[in-house]
């Protein structure tokens, strides 16, 4: 059971709190109407499934509801760092 | 005799207080403090099982978590039966009652005519492996052999009747085990102020002390674990659990602690007390002070009762005060083994052999065997043991080429039992279980824990045996991990201690596969030879043998056998121990009862229920209830006599002729609010939401971004900046965490703040011709046709009380939900059962609600629609505002190529020519009855209800291009073989003008 630091919160909670979202950092394209199938889909159903460093979205569902991210490594499920919605991460390959 | 084994004085056991237990059936005396393996030991009872494929007489061979054989069935009642009991760490109490698990048919019938025969086919190594893997008939044959004699015990059939609670725990420090090294490191970090959870699995504190004969401080090292103890239990920052396994070690240090509270005292636990407690621990830090388990030497039936490894004959002399046999032979490859033999002959038994493997032991604890005049051979071991039920003597040999050979002349020594000491195997178990595999460590001939496994460890898991060298190590390991002082280690005294030897199989003159059968693991009844055929066999991979030869795979894990299995294979294979490898471990370290993992989430606690405001209404008028999620719904309201069917035929049929009254309060309800909160829900719903007037109402329709329908409902605008959502009753959560998603992540720019409200209101739906007229009754507000229209809502007082009037209609009729504050919520409720009294106002529950929205065509959002249609498909692309400035979620999914296509399943009605029959839920449509099996599927039943307003039954269902099939029949094969044919209509079957709702 991981134990999240939730950034808006600023204490570590037990994962029971918390509900995973998936995959950070998808934005919605801009313009829906004008983007091609694949396009769409690519948004829709297509994820990173990397073995390593991983950033993913968290909510903090049974506490201050807020959506923030984690950089969580998939294989040791160590957490490098979390950060609030509209920042970036300093670890990882996107960062 | 009574306790023949049982030492005259000595040990930790309270000869004041005898305890009575039964094995078997017949009664036995023991004393408290006495574990059930000392017990029976004392009393010379040493028969607990027999093995699974062979058949053969197991006796006690360890005094711990490490037992293979005793692994014995609890209980004096069917209600408390435990089963995968390990004698030696079960304490004896008043009245236990026990008996063997592994003895099919009995322990005591000698089975070796049929030995390791099944059906008089000889089991051969692999046979798990091979039942498994082909052929399947064999399996058939064997399985019910093996069902009989597998399997260590039985669960009750009867409910557990004990309580178990769980506790979350936080501290600095968990230090897992209470040895010296525990014992160390505790103090340490405690003096330093650290909060500190010292967990032992042991009824007793100090580990290896309990049974130690060396001084600290002077002192027996007990006296100096006591005071450590007594310092320990006086300090606010520390907490100790005895009887208390660290069973997993989890992600981000958390740690499963299964204290044991009350099975030492009872067969069920006190009133009031609980049985297992789980703690549930979130650690700064872990630290591992779990010791070793002494490896027992593998040798020719070193299977016998009365084979113990060397360590366990010194645990029961030195703590039960028993001495399990009169003549002792010991076979060791390391120092510590004497240690047996000292003991033994100290507490007045005979040594009558002392095999040390290494050619030249120089070491304290040899001398000191040697003084006390013990026989001692060196380059020696023990290759067989003599006897059929228990040990009558050994055979010795002496051993070549660095103990890789043993030389044919051979000599038998007297003895009834058997102590060996192969080298000890850290404890290292709760370090791999992340992942994390141990290392081999050749200098003290273990795996000790991996250096990136995050956990701390000091003592015998890093394969320090030297109680200097274990005190001083603990306290520097604290002080490194928190920066702080280590504290004054006490005297002890320095031994010396010659290096062990690599020994683990010692060979056998005949060589190993002609030799008698020397035991691996002993659950499984896996032997060396075994392990050599599977390695003969190509089975390379450590693991690959494991699996062919079921080593490791008892209740045990392997404890006593891994690495002797490791060992055994890596020299069938000339490979170094550190190349084969060691086998994951996996949490549990022991078993652990499913009652610790529940706790108290059972019964009546398993999931929460949720009542609305008018429960005890509904329970005094007699509902019958239905579960909608976690929320207790009336389903309907059956009079005296009536069936369902019956009850819901008179709900249904009074809503459309006079009045009938739902408690809708369960209907999620979000409130939304903000200068974006307009714009907000233009986005998440597929319809419009600009112009929307305070004081109206709108149903919505919410999508995914894939374009299907997720949840429904409708909508008040209570101000330009203010809406109240409804959500259905299931969907309310997850409606609510969607907005926030939408309006944290993507559109942080709009001003927009939610609250869940469903629990502020309850809400009473009066529906029917007569709705308006029992509404007048109750307020002020007027409630005419042209003043309170269809799609409003007002603010209004309702039998004296505040609330809001929605005039909306989920039945086709008219309809208004009425919302008062909770609380309020039953006196409404009664007011308006009261002032509809002359009308005959009837409650209806669930059932009656579907059945009434079904014949009106109103879908339900998870019922008629599963994640794969799309507004169009429901027909409803009314609710679609594919013109509105912003792309809402949905429209671009719902515009693919694969949503736009022809004959996509879509939403019909679906009338059955015979007007009786009511098709059932779920039921496959198919085009073309003579259509080959299997018939092309072009659809299923969604919703199918018994329409009493209409006299016949209604359905609705997805069928492929169904909207475009208006007329055409579909068929239903059933399953004794009739079809059923429906015609596909418009799935309003009721008022399709919508008369009765405007009016
Ligand atoms: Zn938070």
């Amino acid at each position: 059971m991981l134990h999240i630091y939730c950034p808006y919160c600023e204490e570590h909670r037990e994962e029971e709190e918390f509900h995973a979202k998936g995959e950070a950092h998808i934005a919605r394209p801009a313009d829906p109407d004008n983007t091609t199938d694949t396009e769409w889909g690519d948004y829709l159903y297509f994820r990173k499934n990397p073995r390593g460093l991983h950033h993913e979205m968290w909510v903090h569902a049974l506490g201050c509801r807020k959506f923030f991210n984690v950089t969580r490594h998939t294989v040791t499920y160590e957490i490098l760092e979390t950060y609030k919605m509209g920042e970036q991460p300093t670890q990882g390959a996107d960062a | 005799m009574s306790q023949k084994f049982r030492l005259t004085d000595g040990g930790r056991i309270d000869r004041d207080q005898p305890v009575r237990f039964t094995y078997r059936g017949k009664r036995y005396k023991g004393f408290k403090g006495d574990t059930l393996a000392s017990a029976m030991l004392a009393n010379g009872q040493n028969l607990v099982g027999r093995s699974f494929k062979y058949g053969r007489p197991r006796g006690i061979m360890a005094a711990g978590a490490d037992e293979p054989n005793a692994i014995l069935q609890l209980g004096a009642t069917e209600a408390t039966q435990v089963p995968n009991v390990r004698a030696t760490q079960q304490e004896v109490f008043e009245g236990l009652v026990s008996d063997p698990v592994a003895g099919w048919p009995s322990v005591d019938f000698d089975l070796k005519s049929i030995a390791g025969t099944l059906g008089g086919k000889l089991m051969p190594v692999g046979f798990y492996y091979k039942t498994f893997m082909w052929p399947a008939k064999l399996w058939m044959t064997y399985e019910k052999f093996i069902r009989k004699a597998a399997g260590l015990g039985r669960s009750p059939l009867e409910n557990d009747p004990d309580q178990y609670d769980k506790m979350n725990q936080y501290c600095d420090l968990l230090v897992v085990g209470a040895g010296p090294a525990g014992l160390m490191a505790a103090l340490t970090a405690a003096k330093a102020g650290r909060r500190v959870i010292l967990a032992d699995e042991q009824a007793e504190m100090g580990g290896s002390l309990l049974s130690s004969d060396q001084q600290i401080d002077g002192q027996p090292a007990m006296q100096w674990a006591e005071s450590v103890l007594a310092d320990l239990s006086a300090m606010a920052n520390v907490t100790l659990l005895p009887r208390a396994t660290a069973t997993g070690y989890h992600d981000h240090n958390f740690v499963t602690v299964v204290e044991r509270r009350t099975e030492h005292l009872a067969d069920q636990a006190p009133k009031g007390q609980v049985r297992n407690r789980l703690h549930r621990v979130r650690a700064g830090q872990v630290m591992l002070c779990t010791g070793a388990h002494e490896r027992p030497l593998v040798y020719g039936n070193n299977d016998l009762p009365g084979c113990m490894v060397a360590g366990a004959v010194s645990t029961y002399i030195h703590r039960y005060a028993v001495r399990p046999g009169q003549v002792l032979a010991l076979c060791t490859a390391n120092d510590y083994g004497y240690q047996a033999a000292i003991d033994w002959h100290r507490a007045g038994g005979q040594v009558s052999v002392i095999c040390d493997t290494r050619d030249n032991p120089t070491g304290e604890l040899f001398q000191q065997a040697k003084a006390l005049g013990i026989s001692i051979k060196t380059g020696h071991g023990i290759v067989d043991v003599i006897g059929s039920k228990s040990v009558r003597g050994v055979v010795i040999a002496e051993l070549a080429d660095q103990g890789r050979r043993a030389r044919p002349r051979t000599e038998n020594v007297v003895a009834d039992c058997v102590a060996t000491s192969g080298g000890f195997s850290p404890v290292v178990h709760l370090s791999a279980h992340l992942g994390q595999k141990p290392i081999w460590n050749p200098d003290v001939l273990g795996f000790v824990p991996n250096p990136d496994c995050g956990l701390l460890s000091a003592g015998g898991v890093q394969g320090h045996y030297e109680l200097d060298a274990v005190l001083s190590g603990a306290t520097q390991a604290v002080a490194a991990a928190f920066d702080c002082s280590p504290i004054a280690v006490p005297a002890v005294a320095t031994r010396h201690i010659d290096a062990p030897m690599g020994m683990f199989l010692i060979p056998h003159p005949a060589g190993t596969s002609q030799a008698p059968k020397q035991f691996v693991d002993y659950q499984n009844d896996v032997t060396a030879s075994g392990i050599q055929l599977a390695c003969r066999e190509g089975f390379e991979s450590i693991e690959h043998v494991k699996r062919y030869t079921a080593l490791g795979f008892g209740t045990d894990q392997g404890k006593l056998s891994n690495i002797n299995g490791v060992a055994i294979a890596a020299q069938a294979q000339g490979k170094s121990i550190a190349d084969t490898g060691t086998t994951m471990f996996r949490p549990n370290y022991t078993p652990v009862a499913f009652g610790a993992v529940v706790g108290r989430d059972v019964g009546e606690l398993f999931d929460p229920k949720r009542y609305t405001a008018m429960q005890p209404w509904h329970q005094a008028n007699g509902a019958a209830f239905e579960d909608v999620g976690q929320w207790k719904r009336p389903w309907y309201f059956p009079k005296a006599g009536e069936s369902m069917h019956d009850a819901v035929n008179r709900e249904a049929k009074a809503v459309r002729t006079s009045v009938g009254i739902l408690d809708a309060s369960t209907l999620g309800k979000i409130d939304v609010q903000g200068p974006g909160a307009r714009e907000f829900m233009n986005r998440v719903y597929t319809n419009g939401w600009a112009k929307l007037d305070v004081g109206k109402c709108r149903y919505g329709l919410m999508c995914g971004e894939d374009g299907m329908l997720f949840d429904d409902g409708v909508t008040a605008c209570l101000g330009d900046n203010h809406f109240l959502m409804t959500t259905t009753t299931g969907g309310a959560a997850r409606v609510y965490e969607w907005l926030e998603l939408w309006a944290q992540t993507e559109w942080p720019d709009l001003e927009v703040y939610f609250n869940t409200v469903t629990d502020h209101w309850a809400t009473c739906t009066i529906s029917g011709p007569n709705a308006r007229k029992v509404l007048e009754k109750v307020t002020d507000l007027d409630v005419s046709n042209e003043h309170f229209k269809f799609m409003d809502w007002k603010a209004a007082e309702v039998a004296g009380v505040p609330g809001r009037i929605f005039r909306i209609s989920f039945t086709g009729e008219t309809s208004f939900e009425i919302n008062v504050p909770a609380h309020y919520g039953l006196h409404v409720w009664q007011a308006l059962i009261d002032a509809g009294q002359e009308y005959d106002i009837t409650p209806y529950g669930t059932e009656t609600m579907h059945v009434l929205r079904a014949e009106k065509g109103f879908i339900i959002a998870g019922q008629d629609t599963d994640g794969s249609v799309h507004p169009y498909d429901l027909g409803m692309g009314w609710a679609v505002g594919m013109k509105k400035p912003f792309s809402f979620i949905g429209k671009r999914g719902m515009q693919r190529q694969d949503c736009v296509r022809e004959n996509r399943k879509q939403l019909v009605g679906l009338k059955t020519k015979d007007p009786k029959f009511v098709l059932e839920e779920g039921a496959q449509a198919v085009f073309d009855t003579q259509a080959q099996i299997p018939m092309p599927m072009v659809g299923h039943v969604t919703s199918s209800y018994w329409s009493p307003n209409c006299e016949r039954s209604i359905a609705m269902g997805v069928i492929k291009g169904g909207l475009t099939r208006m007329g055409e029949s579909v068929f239903f094969p059933q399953k004794d073989g009739r079809v059923i044919e429906a015609e596909i209509c418009s799935p309003v079957f009721f008022d399709p003008e919508g008369e009765r709702q405007n009016g």
